[in-house]
C-alpha cells in the first residue's frame, strides 16, 4: 500500500515515470466520468429503486457526480448473474486455469494503459496526491493483478499418501460467488486486492465499492469486459454499507465474504453470515499499530518511516504507525525532528505537483478526527504541531504531532484514521512489549535497532499479522498481509492469500493393490 | 456406579481439567453420564459452566504467555510430547476403548480397532509436523528480506462431540497443539468420560500445566461461555449446522475469534449402474449405518441408477436385516444403542414421517430392544427428494434409496442440498469418476469406497456443512497465524550489485 520515501521505488516505475518528461506524467486537465451505472453481466443497469447518490471532491467538498444506488434487489440481481457464471458447464467453470491468469494479465495491460486516467480519477475522487495515486496506487494494482495472473495455474494440490488401499489427492476448487466489500482508502488497490485472487482461484465476485469513491472501480468494470471476461463472472454494485453491504454478508446464495473496513462493521459482518448461511468470512479491519524506535537506531530512518507510516495518504491506512514508541534516551530529540518533518508538509489540491497532503475523504471522518484532536488536548497530551483544520474548503487538516502520550489516552487506544501522530516514550523491551501488545488490534508493527537480538524477540513477541523491521509499510503482492485478534480474519496476497478463496475437496480413490 | 460392570471409575477423576489438577464445578453441580444401553446413570461428572470456563481460559492464556515453559519449549520436544500421549493411549487402549463403548454404545470391537487406531495414528501425524510447519522466505520487490512465521493463534476453544467423542479429541489436540496453542475443551455432556481420562494421560506424558484444559458441560452454558469469550483466540466445533449458527454469530458478537466448523451432512453416495454390486452394496450399508448411523458424513441419500435400483434394493435390505443389533460388548454386535433418549425419539419421529410422507418402508421401523436407545436398521426405498428423510440430517440407521436415471440429473440433486460435506460414487468408469468427483459439492469424495479417512487426508464441508479443515497439512492452517516479518536490506542480491558493476543498464534484471 505504502512505498515509503526512503524506500527505494521500484526500477520499472523509476523507468515508467522516466519515460515521460523526467518525471511522473501531469494529470489529465480534461476527464470525463463515462461509467456510473450498475455493473451486472458486463452490462450497465440503472438501479431497481431508481435511485442515485452524489460523489464529492473532499478537496473542494463539489459534486462530480451521481451514482446509481444498489440496494438488496440490485444485489440479488447481481448474485444471480454470478451465481449463472458459476454454474457447472459454463464457460467460466470450463475455461482453462492459464486463461483465466491470460485474462488478469490482460486487466493488468488495460489498467496500465489507462493508467493516467485512473490515477487522476482516483486523485480527485479519493483526495490522494496525485503522483502516490499514480506511482503507490496504480502501480500496486497492476502488480497485484499480474502476481495472481501467474498463480492461476499454479496452485496445486496434492496426492497424499493415504494409510489403506487408497489413491488419495486434493483440488482447489473455487469457493464460489464471492461478495467483495472494499474500502474508501485506496480504492483501486484493495479492488485488484480482491479480484487478483478470487478470479485467479476461479471464483466469481459482487464487489461493492464504497460509496465515497466508486468510480475507479467502474472504470475498471468496464475493462473487466474489454479484457473478455465471461458475463457474470465480475459484478460491481455501487451503494452504501447498511444497504448494500448488509445484503451481501446476509445473502443466502453467497458463498464467501470478503471485508475491508472497520473493526465494528467487521462484527456484524461476522455476525450475519453465522445468521445467513455460514459463508466463509475474511477480515481486513481496523489497528492502532505500534512502531518502536530503539536509541541504537539510525534515527533519521526512523524518523522519516515513522512518519510516512502515519501521514501517508493523510493517515487513512489500517497500518497507520499510530502508537509512536520511542525509548527514553532519545525521546527529545526524535520529537523535535519528528516535529520538525511534520511542519514540512504542504497541503491542497492534490492534483497540484507541490502538495504533499490533501483533504481527508468526508466530512465524518473530518469530524471524526478534529474531536480525536480535543481530546488529545484535553486529556493532557503535549500539542507540539497542528491540531486544527486547514484552509476553509475542502476537508484538510493539519499534520499533528502529540509528545508526551500516555497508553490510556483515547488518541492511544482509538484509530484516527487521520493525520495525528501520538509519540510515547518508554523504558525497557518487556515493557514495550506488553504496551505494544495491550489492545485488541493485531494487524502491523514496526521496530528500528540494529540489534539483531532485539529485532529477533521483538519481531516475535508482537502480536501483528505484519512486523517491519527498520522499515514501515513496505507492501509487496509477495508477502501476505492481514490481522491477529480483532483486526481480522485471514490473510490477503501471497501464496496464504489464495486459501481464502478456495475449498479443498479431498477425492480419494479404491485401489485394487498399493505400491510405494 | 452399579452399571459400570467391571469397568473400575476409580482410575481417574470425574472432575474439571485445569492446570494439570481437578477441580469440582465452581457451582459445585455434577450431572449425570448415562449408559445408554440401559438407560442407567454410569456417575456423576463436574458440571463446567460460565465461571470454570473463565477459570480455565485463565489458566491457558497464562500458559500462553511469552516467556512460559510452552511458549519456550522447541517444536521438536512439543512433538516428542504428542507422541507420548500417544504411546500412553496406546498402553491403556483396551481399557479406553471399553469406557468409549461404555459411555457411547458402540460396539467395543470398533471402538478398539477403528476408534483408537485412528486416535493413535492422528495423535502420531501431528506430533510428526510440529518442526515441519515451516514457513517461508519471500521474494519481496524491493531492498527488503521478507519471512512469514506460522506463529500458534493463542487460547483455542474447542468443542467436541458424543459420536466419537476420543476421536475427535484427537483431530482437535493434535493440529492444536503440534503448533503451540493452549486448549479450553469442551466435551460432550453425553459422553465425558474417556476425554477425562486422556486428561490424566496428558499431565503423565508432561504437557505443562494450563496448555490442555478439559471442561465437561453443556452446550448453552459452558459452550456458549467459550464461544463468546473475549478471551478466546479460536474456537473450532464439531456437531450440528443450527450451532454452527450460534458460533459463529457468538463469534462476531464477541472479540471476532477465528472460527472453523464441522457440521452436519446428507451426503449423497451415487451407485452408477456399471458398479460392483456386491462392493457397492456392502458399502452403503456401511456408509450410512457405520456407528449406529451417528456420523455426520453418513451416506444418508443413496442414489442409485435405474436399471438397477429394484436389484441395489433387495441386496440392500437383505444386508440390513443380517444386521446384528444388541450388546455392544458382545463380539458379534455390528450395531449398538443410540447414544441418548433424545437421539432415540428424534430418530423415531423421522421414521414415522418418512412412512406419512409417502416413502416405502422396507425394513425395520422401530425400537429394537425393550430397553436401552436401541434402534432398527431401518431401509425406505421410493424416497422422493423433497420428503423431510431426504432433506434433514437423521442420525441414526435409517437408509434413504433414490432412484436416477443421467448422471447430469444425479448431480443437480446430489448437490441441491444446503450441506456439503461429504460425497461417494461407485462406478468402473474412468470419465464418469472424474467428472463426478469434480462436480459434486463436497468437502471428500469417496470412489468406490465410503468413509475412509487417514490422518493425511484434509476433511471438512463446503457450504454450510462448515468453514476450514481438519486433518493433514491443511489441518494446520486453522491453528495458526501468519506473521510476516520484512526486513529493510542494505543490498539486494544479485540484481543490484550486478546494476552497480556495469555501467550499462542490464535489462535481464528488470
Amino acid at each position: 500500500m505504502a512505498t515509503n520515501e526512503g524506500q527505494k521505488i521500484p526500477e520499472e516505475e523509476q523507468t515508467a515515470a522516466k519515460l515521460g518528461e523526467g518525471t511522473i506524467p501531469a494529470p489529465l486537465k480534461e476527464w470525463k466520468i463515462q461509467y456510473t451505472k450498475i455493473f451486472i453481466n458486463n452490462e450497465w443497469h440503472n438501479s431497481l429503486s431508481g435511485k442515485k447518490f452524489p460523489v464529492f471532491n473532499p478537496a473542494n467538498e463539489e459534486k462530480i457526480c451521481e451514482v446509481e444506488e444498489g440496494d438488496k434487489e440490485d444485489v440479488d440481481k447481481a448474485v444471480k448473474a454470478a451465481r449463472s457464471a458459476f454454474q457447472i458447464g459454463s464457460p467460466w467453470r470450463t475455461m482453462d486455469a492459464s486463461e483465466r491468469g491470460r485474462l488478469l494479465n490482460r486487466l493488468a495491460d488495460l489498467i496500465e494503459r489507462d493508467r493516467l486516467l485512473l490515477a487522476t480519477l482516483e486523485s480527485v475522487n479519493g483526495g490522494k496526491v496525485f503522483s502516490n495515486a499514480y506511482l503507490m496506487d496504480l502501480g500496486g494494482c497492476v502488480k497485484i493483478l499480474r502476481y495472481f495472473a501467474s498463480w492461476a495455474d499454479k496452485n496445486q494440490g496434492r496426492t497424499i499418501p493415504i494409510d489403506g488401499k487408497y489413491f488419495s489427492y486434493t483440488r482447489h476448487e473455487p469457493v464460489g460467488v464471492c461478495g467483495q466489500i472494499i474500502p474508501w482508502n485506496f480504492p483501486l488497490l484493495m479492488l485488484a486486492w480482491k479480484l487478483g485472487p478470487a478470479l485467479c482461484c476461479g471464483n466469481t465476485v459482487v464487489v461493492k465499492p464504497a460509496e465515497q469513491t466508486p468510480l475507479t472501480a467502474l472504470h475498471v468494470a468496464s475493462l473487466v469486459k474489454e479484457a473478455g471476461f465471461p458475463p457474470g463472472v465480475v459484478n460491481i454494485v455501487p451503494g452504501y454499507g447498511p444497504t448494500a453491504g448488509e445484503a451481501i454478508s446476509s445473502h443466502m446464495n453467497i458463498d464467501k465474504v470478503a471485508f475491508t473496513g472497520s473493526t465494528e462493521v467487521g462484527l456484524r459482518i461476522k455476525e450475519a453470515a453465522g445468521k445467513s448461511n455460514l459463508k466463509r468470512v475474511s477480515l481486513e479491519l481496523g489497528g492502532k499499530s505500534p512502531c518502536i524506535v530503539f536509541a541504537d537506531s539510525d534515527m533519521d530512518t526512523a524518523v522519516e518511516f515513522a512518519h510516512q507510516g502515519l501521514f501517508i495518504h493523510q493517515g487513512q491506512t489500517c497500518t497507520a504507525a499510530s502508537r509512536l514508541f520511542v525509548e527514553e534516551s532519545i525521546y527529545n530529540e526524535f520529537v523535535r525532528r519528528s516535529v520538525e518533518r511534520a511542519k514540512k508538509y504542504v497541503l491542497g489540491n492534490p492534483l497540484n505537483q507541490e502538495v504533499q497532503q490533501g483533504p481527508q475523504i468526508d466530512k465524518e471522518q473530518y469530524t471524526k478526527i478534529l474531536d480525536l484532536i480535543e481530546s488529545g488536548k484535553k486529556e493532557g497530551a503535549k500539542l507540539e504541531c497542528g491540531g486544527g483544520p486547514f484552509g476553509n474548503k475542502g476537508y484538510f487538516i493539519q499534520p499533528t504531532v502529540f509528545s508526551n502520550v500516555t497508553d490510556e489516552m483515547r488518541i492511544a487506544k482509538e484509530e484516527i484514521f487521520g493525520p495525528v501522530q501520538q509519540i510515547m516514550k518508554f523504558k525497557t523491551i518487556d515493557e514495550v512489549i506488553k504496551r505494544a501488545n495491550n489492545t485488541h488490534y493485531g494487524l502491523a508493527a514496526g521496530i528500528f535497532t540494529k540489534d539483531l537480538d532485539k529485532a529477533l524477540t521483538i519481531s516475535s513477541a508482537l502480536q501483528a499479522g505484519t512486523v517491519w523491521v527498520n522499515c514501515y509499510g513496505s507492501f509487496s503482492p509477495q508477502t501476505p498481509f492481514g490481522g491477529f485478534k480483532m483486526s481480522g480474519n485471514g490473510r490477503e496476497m501471497g501464496e496464504y492469500g489464495l486459501h481464502e478463496y478456495l475449498e479443498v475437496k479431498t477425492v480419494t480413490v479404491k485401489i485394487s493393490e498399493k505400491n510405494s | 456406579m452399579s452399571s459400570s460392570g467391571l469397568l473400575s471409575l476409580d482410575l481417574f477423576s470425574l472432575q474439571i481439567f485445569i492446570d494439570n489438577e481437578w477441580h469440582d464445578a465452581v457451582s459445585k453441580k455434577t450431572f449425570a453420564t448415562i449408559n445408554p444401553s440401559t438407560g442407567e446413570e454410569i456417575c456423576q461428572v463436574a458440571e463446567g459452566d460460565k465461571a470454570d470456563v473463565d477459570k480455565a481460559v485463565k489458566a491457558a492464556k497464562n500458559a500462553f504467555r511469552l516467556g512460559s515453559p510452552w511458549r519456550k519449549m522447541d517444536a521438536s520436544y512439543r512433538g516428542a510430547l504428542l507422541n507420548r500421549l500417544a504411546d500412553l493411549i496406546e498402553r491403556d487402549r483396551a481399557y479406553l476403548a471399553t469406557l468409549e463403548t461404555l459411555d457411547n454404545g458402540k460396539p467395543y470391537a470398533i471402538s478398539y480397532l477403528v476408534d483408537l487406531d485412528m486416535v493413535l495414528k492422528c495423535l502420531r501425524y501431528y506430533a510428526g509436523w510440529a518442526d515441519k510447519y515451516h514457513g517461508k522466505t519471500i521474494p519481496i520487490d524491493g531492498d527488503f528480506f521478507s519471512y512469514t512465521r506460522h506463529e500458534p493463534i493463542g487460547v483455542c476453544a474447542q468443542i467436541i462431540p458424543w459420536n466419537f467423542p476420543l476421536l475427535m479429541q484427537a483431530w482437535k489436540l493434535g493440529p492444536a497443539l503440534a503448533t503451540g496453542n493452549v486448549v479450553v475443551m469442551k466435551v460432550a455432556e453425553q459422553t465425558p468420560l474417556t476425554a477425562l481420562y486422556v486428561a490424566n494421560l496428558i499431565k503423565e506424558a508432561g504437557f505443562p500445566p494450563g496448555v490442555v484444559n478439559i471442561v465437561p458441560g453443556f452446550g448453552p452454558t459452558a459452550g456458549a461461555a467459550l464461544a463468546s469469550h473475549m478471551e478466546v483466540d479460536k474456537v473450532a466445533f464439531t456437531g450440528s449446522t443450527e450451532v454452527g449458527h450460534l458460533i459463529q454469530v457468538a463469534a462476531g458478537k464477541s472479540n471476532l475469534k477465528r472460527v472453523t466448523l464441522e457440521l452436519g451432512g446428507k451426503s449423497p453416495n451415487i451407485i452408477m449402474s456399471d458398479a460392483d454390486l456386491d462392493w457397492a452394496v456392502e458399502q452403503a450399508h456401511f456408509a450410512l449405518f457405520f456407528n449406529q448411523g451417528q456420523c455426520c458424513c453418513a451416506g444418508s441419500r443413496t442414489f442409485v441408477q435405474e436399471d438397477i435400483y429394484p436389484e441395489f434394493v433387495e441386496r440392500s435390505v437383505a444386508r440390513a436385516k443380517a444386521r446384528v443389533v444388541g450388546n455392544p460388548f458382545d463380539s458379534r454386535t455390528e450395531q449398538g444403542p443410540q447414544v441418548d433418549e433424545e437421539q432415540f425419539k428424534k430418530i423415531l419421529g423421522y421414521i414415522n414421517l418418512g412412512k406419512k410422507e409417502g416413502a416405502k418402508l422396507l425394513c425395520g421401523g422401530g425400537p429394537a430392544a425393550d430397553r436401552g436407545f436401541f434402534v432398527q436398521p431401518t431401509i425406505f426405498g421410493d424416497v422422493k427428494d423433497n420428503m423431510t428423510i431426504a432433506s434433514e440430517e437423521i442420525f441414526g440407521p435409517v437408509m434413504q434409496i433414490m432412484k436416477f436415471k443421467t448422471i447430469e440429473e444425479v448431480v443437480e440433486r446430489a448437490n441441491d442440498s444446503k450441506y456439503g460435506l461429504a460425497a461417494a460414487v461407485f462406478t468402473r468408469d474412468l470419465d464418469k469418476a472424474n467428472y463426478l468427483s469434480q462436480a459434486l459439492q463436497a468437502g471428500t469424495v469417496w470412489i468406490n469406497c465410503y468413509d475412509v479417512f487417514g490422518a493425511q487426508s484434509p476433511f471438512g464441508g463446503y457450504k454450510m456443512s462448515g468453514n476450514g479443515r481438519e486433518l493433514g497439512e491443511y489441518g494446520l492452517q486453522a491453528y495458526t497465524e501468519v506473521k510476516t516479518v520484512s526486513i529493510r536490506n542494505q543490498q539486494k542480491n544479485p540484481c543490484n550489485l550486478l546494476l552497480s558493476n556495469f555501467p550499462t543498464p542490464l535489462t535481464i534484471c528488470g
